[in-house]
């Protein structure tokens, strides 16, 4: 990725997380016929053609399968066909590939889930169509045997409809009675079930009055609600899923000095795993041959790599740069990083439930509420009317049917959904249901400076400052290696038009740099102990021509673009910015004075972030954290709301409430904005509900509301609370 | 109003069918991938002879 990339947003994570893949190197033949590729650039039907016969056409292949809407595409194979000749294939058709690991997709069950309550759904409005014909019938003014003919029916489509698509609730309902707590499903159930025996009972009696429709109407609506509810989270859950699964976990084992692909959990301690330049660590361990060096930014925030030779230490998540590394694994999989990730995620999760959601206060508030007012009315009626215990049962029944809770179960998802799609289109992933909640409140952002604020990628500072000739003789020998300093400078060097001076004798000498000669002259670029230099403060790369004294390339990490448009904006609203690095004072501080942020603490551990969130919180400020690494994943658990980008470690995205998944930084203010207006179109949907329910129930409590006021009411709170949250942009 | 006798059990059939179309839309996961499919409808691959 380079700064000349525009920023992309997309509908698919894979697009935004393709640096993710293309880091994954090492792919290799699998045994299972069947493999998931991520198609990020696929867009129309022609693609879908080219694509499918291409695979089709790939020996191997039996059949190949796209699904235009996740952009993947599914090739049942022959065993020993792998995701790599697949990949290549696709290349040379202009598609760019990822290979997707399918068991971190669990798709198959949330789309049982969501076909589960879409199939009530359509029972409820099945049936709440049909009873609704009926009903009209009766409200304008079918009498006798016909009225009774028509609640009879009405009762056999009602009935077992109800009992069907009501089981959501009732099973949440029943749960929450069973430990002896209130929520929102047991006002729901009871209104539901009260409204249905009572209309069977008045029906027995031939009564006027059955209000089946309003029982399936409200069955309906708060199935709309849990619908929409449960395909929001399905999304963010599918993309984040995705995103974790382009890293396909796998590694290169040494045995008898043979390479073989093994998936990373078959690993043992004691194996010897080979890590390719470029390749990220699959496992803790130390290095029994090759040198290299070592870019640790995700785990501890330093931008300057490390060197690594025999007997250093790694651990997994670090990436290695020049050299082919032989490490022997310390800790393998479940002991050691992963062991590690579960207990953050964990540590995070606990964190999260101590929220209370708007839904949540206002069921508090609601739920007994409700029962009271209903239980009061009854109570009332008897004593008003000297013990008619079916006049009293109805009204108070009728209560319960007006103060009905489906504005209220309407109110958040809804308001969620539109707002959640809107940000999931600028690039901003809402992986938790009260993560705007949780953002509307914020008033301190914290920054992690490696891979958050900046890319993590070098660029020259200094490059005028050399001669011509001395830049020409780095060029060419920067040209040689895949190290990210070399890669920036050649990039720059390009750009200002130097041409790569003739050189002889290349040679990269892996975890030290690349020597040559020119003309006569030895030439040397590398480290600085390498080339015979003192080490300076800042991030650098030495060039020594012949006897010279070495010169000094120096680098400076480049901002995240729409880093500075962000912190403006955060800014602007009001919002303290700080900025907390793990990385040495020099690169820190430069980058604070560029972003004109005040406030920051360099070489900070992780637990030192951690503590500074906890501080900030103890002092009652509520903290978004924006953090990328390892070292950040505290940090963010600990947060009141968190943020990571796409890039992010593994660990890092879990702990985070929202994903950023295009590079560009500058979507996170609107996002607070957004967030704000989501909550208060919250707030304003509870204020209709509570608005309708104030007309409504002194006419439900005098004993004046009808079957078909009550349907009037209901149905007309629903749609206006739909219709605000529609508004929301 | 003796029609109703016939109508009312005319019109919960026809109802029941389309409730019986959705559900067996919804089984073959015919909303698997929608943007897919309807796009798929444009391209004339096996227009000539059926797929194999």
């Amino acid at each position: 990725m380079t700064a000349t990339d525009p920023p992309r947003i997309s509908a698919c994570a894979a697009c935004s997380a393709a640096p993710l893949a293309e880091r994954t190197a090492g792919r290799a033949a699998r045994d299972d016929a069947e493999i998931l590729l991520s198609l990020p650039t696929i867009h129309c039907a022609g693609c879908i053609s080219t694509v499918e016969r291409g695979l089709s056409a790939t020996p191997g292949a039996r059949a190949a399968r796209v699904n235009l809407t996740l952009k993947r595409a599914s090739v049942t194979t022959d065993p020993g066909v792998s995701a790599a000749d697949l990949i290549g294939v696709l290349d040379r058709l202009g598609y760019e590939a990822h290979e997707l690991d399918p068991g971190m997709l669990s798709g198959s069950a949330a789309d049982r889930a969501g076909r589960d309550i879409l199939m009530r759904l359509a029972v409820a409005g099945f049936a709440m169509m049909n009873v609704m014909l009926l009903s009209v019938a009766i409200w304008s003014g079918a009498t006798d045997a016909t009225r009774d003919l028509f609640h009879w029916i009405s009762a056999a489509i009602a009935l077992p409809a109800i009992a069907f698509s009501g089981q959501p609730f009732f099973r949440n309902a029943w749960s929450a009675l069973s430990v002896r707590r209130l929520n929102m499903d047991v006002p729901i159930s009871l209104a539901i079930t009260l409204a249905a025996g009572m209309s069977l009972y008045e029906t027995m009696l031939s009564g006027r009055h059955a209000y089946f429709d309003a029982a399936l109407s409200l069955t309906f609506f708060l199935l709309a609600g849990r619908y929409l509810d449960h395909r929001t989270r399905a999304v963010a859950r599918s993309a984040a899923e995705e995103l974790a699964a382009l890293e396909v976990p796998r590694a290169l084992r040494l045995r008898d000095g043979i390479e073989e692909t093994v998936p990373i959990a078959d690993l043992a301690a004691g194996d010897i795993v080979r890590v390719k330049p470029g390749a990220r660590l699959p496992v803790d361990g130390v290095v029994v041959a090759g040198q290299s060096e070592i870019d640790r930014s995700l785990l501890t925030g330093e931008t300057l790599p490390v060197h690594a030779g025999q007997g250093a230490e790694l651990s997994a998540g670090e990436m290695n740069l020049t050299g082919p590394l032989d490490v022997r694994v310390a800790a393998a999989g479940e002991d050691s990083s992963l062991h590690r990730m579960a207990e953050l995620v964990a540590v995070a999760e606990s964190a999260r439930n101590r929220y209370t959601s708007l839904a949540d206060r206002a069921a508090r508030i609601y739920a007994p509420g409700v029962h009271l007012l209903a239980l009061a009315a009854f109570l009332g009626w008897l004593a008003a009317t000297g013990g008619d215990v079916r006049l009293a049962l109805n009204i108070a029944v009728a209560v319960l049917i007006i103060t009905c809770p489906c504005a209220l179960g309407l109110a958040v998802p809804a308001v969620t959904t539109a707002a959640s799609g809107r940000l999931f289109r600028r690039g901003l992933l809402i992986k938790d249901g009260t993560a705007l909640e949780r953002l509307a409140e914020v008033d301190t952002v914290v920054f992690d400076k490696t891979g958050t604020l900046t890319l993590g990628t070098p660029e020259v500072t200094n490059l005028g400052e050399h001669p011509r000739r001395a830049v020409a003789v780095a060029l060419a020998l920067a040209e040689q290696s895949a190290h990210p300093l070399a890669n920036a400078l050649a990039d720059s060097a390009r750009r200002a038009g130097v041409e790569p001076a003739p050189l002889a004798d290349v040679t990269e000498v892996p975890g030290h740099g690349v020597e040559g000669r020119w003309g006569e002259m030895p030439v040397r670029f590398g480290r600085a102990a390498w080339v015979g230099a003192a080490p300076g403060q800042s991030t650098a790369a030495w060039l020594r021509l012949g006897d010279a004294a070495p010169l000094a390339f120096t680098f400076a990490d480049r901002p995240r673009p729409g880093a500075a448009a962000a912190i403006a904006a955060l800014r602007a609203q009001g919002l303290a910015v700080r900025l907390i690095s793990g990385d040495t004072a020099g690169p820190v501080t430069q980058l604070a004075r560029r972003l004109q942020i005040d406030d920051w603490t360099a070489a900070a551990l992780p637990e030192e972030k951690a503590a500074l969130v906890q501080r900030l919180t103890a002092e009652g400020h509520k903290v978004l954290m924006v953090g990328d690494g390892l070292n950040d994943t505290a940090a963010l658990a600990a947060a009141h709301v968190s943020v990571s980008p796409a890039t992010a470690l593994d660990a890092a995205r879990v702990a985070s409430d929202i994903v950023l998944l295009g590079a560009d930084l500058a979507p996170l203010g609107g996002a607070l904005v957004t967030a704000r207006r989501a909550t208060r179109r919250i707030r304003e949907n509870f204020a209709i509900a509570a608005g309708y329910n104030l007309v409504a129930v002194p006419i439900a409590l005098a004993g004046f509301a009808t079957p078909l006021a009550a349907a009037l009411a209901m149905s007309a709170s629903s749609i206006t609370v739909s219709l605000n949250a529609l508004r929301l942009r | 109003m003796a029609m109703l006798v016939y109508l009312i059990p005319i019109s919960l059939f026809l109802g029941g069918a389309g409730l019986a179309a959705f559900f067996w839309a919804l089984r073959s996961k015919q909303f698997d991938d929608p943007e897919g499919d309807s796009r798929r409808i444009l391209n004339d691959d096996w227009d000539e002879y059926p797929k194999p």
